[in-house]
């Protein structure tokens, strides 16, 4: 296979994978390790720094959309990603030392995580009694906007919150995802934010904490012209042509279809990486 | 100059469109740039092989940002495409920065200080010699 017939695969993968991540809610860079290891037989050093680059373009692409409507909580971001930047940096220097065998094995129970994440009911926490005092010192507690008028909410636990978000950073700069799922745990189950709130804050989250890792990855050559070209490319046109489809489109039944798909990739990664062959 | 740091010059509002375009722009601009060097590089190169399976690491001067300009002068397809990455990475990193001009306007000094440390972090590890 030539070059040209590589990058014109590679972008029509990468576009199905920036829909599907799009329309799903799960990022388009989850998809693109398994298909550049699995499909493609690429090294997954190379994978890694593709999909860094990758999460970044789908976060920056559709958070332009988002800072308008006034749902994202700057604030909350803001604060946490000292705890995603830095767990960043970690990750992405233990990744030095971890062979790419066990990187293997943890990119594929993230992803089993995050395909069953998909399918939990989002809780809509409203809850207007305020019990972190942190929360109340650090103004993290906001409020967003409804058809039917402004709705406040409280944070809390900031502390359990922050240390899961130190861990969510360590897997993105380790793994090379946005690691979304692990983000909105944080947020939803121990901060108890309102869904709307923090799946916008946490998109707002996944670019800053992938730039803190890309720019290690870059300097240690993971970053490859040769893939970013049709990953780029590709995952950008798919996340835009799969917001435009999100209004018609069956989500739920795409969701199951696509969880399905995930974590059959994600066996595979786990089993190939078992007998070694990642 | 002085009115520029003045909260009525910049409403709130105005900051956080100044930030939804700049998002905007940075994701435009890094497209060209991977569209144009990709149309380069597949002209000159599209013929060869792919060579991804073992890891060797990128050719020397597309993991700085010097060698990069270095190649993007001599209208290096691949430089031109590591250009517009560059210009992705660059786009969060300039919306952290625009964010504590931001809560400097507020006058939210608490916040201004988290930005900052958010910024060092990314910067320490552009320049911590991290890469092993």
């Amino acid at each position: 296979m030539t070059i040209l017939a590589f990058t014109l695969i590679l972008l029509l993968g990468a576009f199905t994978a920036g829909m599907l991540g799009s329309l799903t809610g799960l990022g388009g860079g989850v998809v693109i390790i398994p298909l550049l290891t699995l499909v493609f037989h690429v090294d997954i050093r190379y994978a890694i720094g593709t999909a860094l680059i990758a999460s970044i373009a789908t976060s920056s692409g559709s958070a332009s959309a988002y800072v308008k409507e006034g749902i994202t909580n700057i604030r909350l971001g803001m604060f946490l990603e000292i705890a995603t930047t830095t767990g960043a940096v970690i990750g992405a220097l233990v990744a030095v030392f971890m062979p790419t065998n066990i990187v293997a094995i943890i990119f594929g129970c993230v992803l089993i995580f995050s395909a069953i994440m998909s399918f939990k009911p989002k809780a809509n926490n409203v809850n207007e009694e305020d019990t972190s005092e942190l929360a109340r010192k650090l103004r993290l507690n906001g409020d967003y906007p409804t058809p039917a008028g402004k709705v406040g909410y409280t944070v809390h636990r900031v502390a359990g919150g922050y240390f899961m978000m130190m861990f969510a950073g360590i897997m993105s700069g380790l793994l090379g995802i946005g690691s979304g799922a692990l983000k909105v745990l944080a947020m939803d189950n121990i901060m108890r934010i309102p869904f709307k709130v923090s799946t916008t804050t946490s998109n707002f989250m996944i670019g800053v904490t992938a730039a803190a890792s890309a720019v290690v990855y870059l300097q240690r050559g993971y970053i490859s012209p040769g893939l970013c070209l049709p990953v780029v490319l590709g995952v950008l046109a798919g996340a835009f042509g799969g917001s435009k489809l999100l209004v018609r489109a069956n989500v739920s039944k795409l969701r199951l279809v696509f969880s399905v798909v995930i974590t059959f990739l994600a066996i595979q990664m786990i089993y190939n990486g078992y007998t070694g062959k990642l | 100059m002085k009115h520029i740091f003045n909260k009525g010059y910049w409403a709130d509002k105005d900051i956080q469109q100044l930030i939804g375009k700049q998002l905007r722009i940075g994701v435009v601009t890094a497209s060209v740039l991977v569209f144009i060097g990709g149309l380069i590089y597949l002209y000159r190169h599209g013929g060869e092989l792919p060579g991804y399976r073992e890891f060797t690491g990128v050719r020397a001067g597309l993991d700085s940002f010097s060698g990069i300009i270095q190649g993007v002068r001599g209208i290096h397809g691949m430089e031109i495409i590591q250009l517009g990455v560059v210009c992705l990475i660059a786009t969060p990193i300039i919306r952290v920065a625009l964010s504590a001009f931001a809560f400097l306007l507020e006058r939210d000094y608490l916040y201004v200080f988290i930005t900052l440390i958010v910024l060092g972090v990314i910067c320490f590890s552009m320049v911590g010699e991290l890469a092993g």
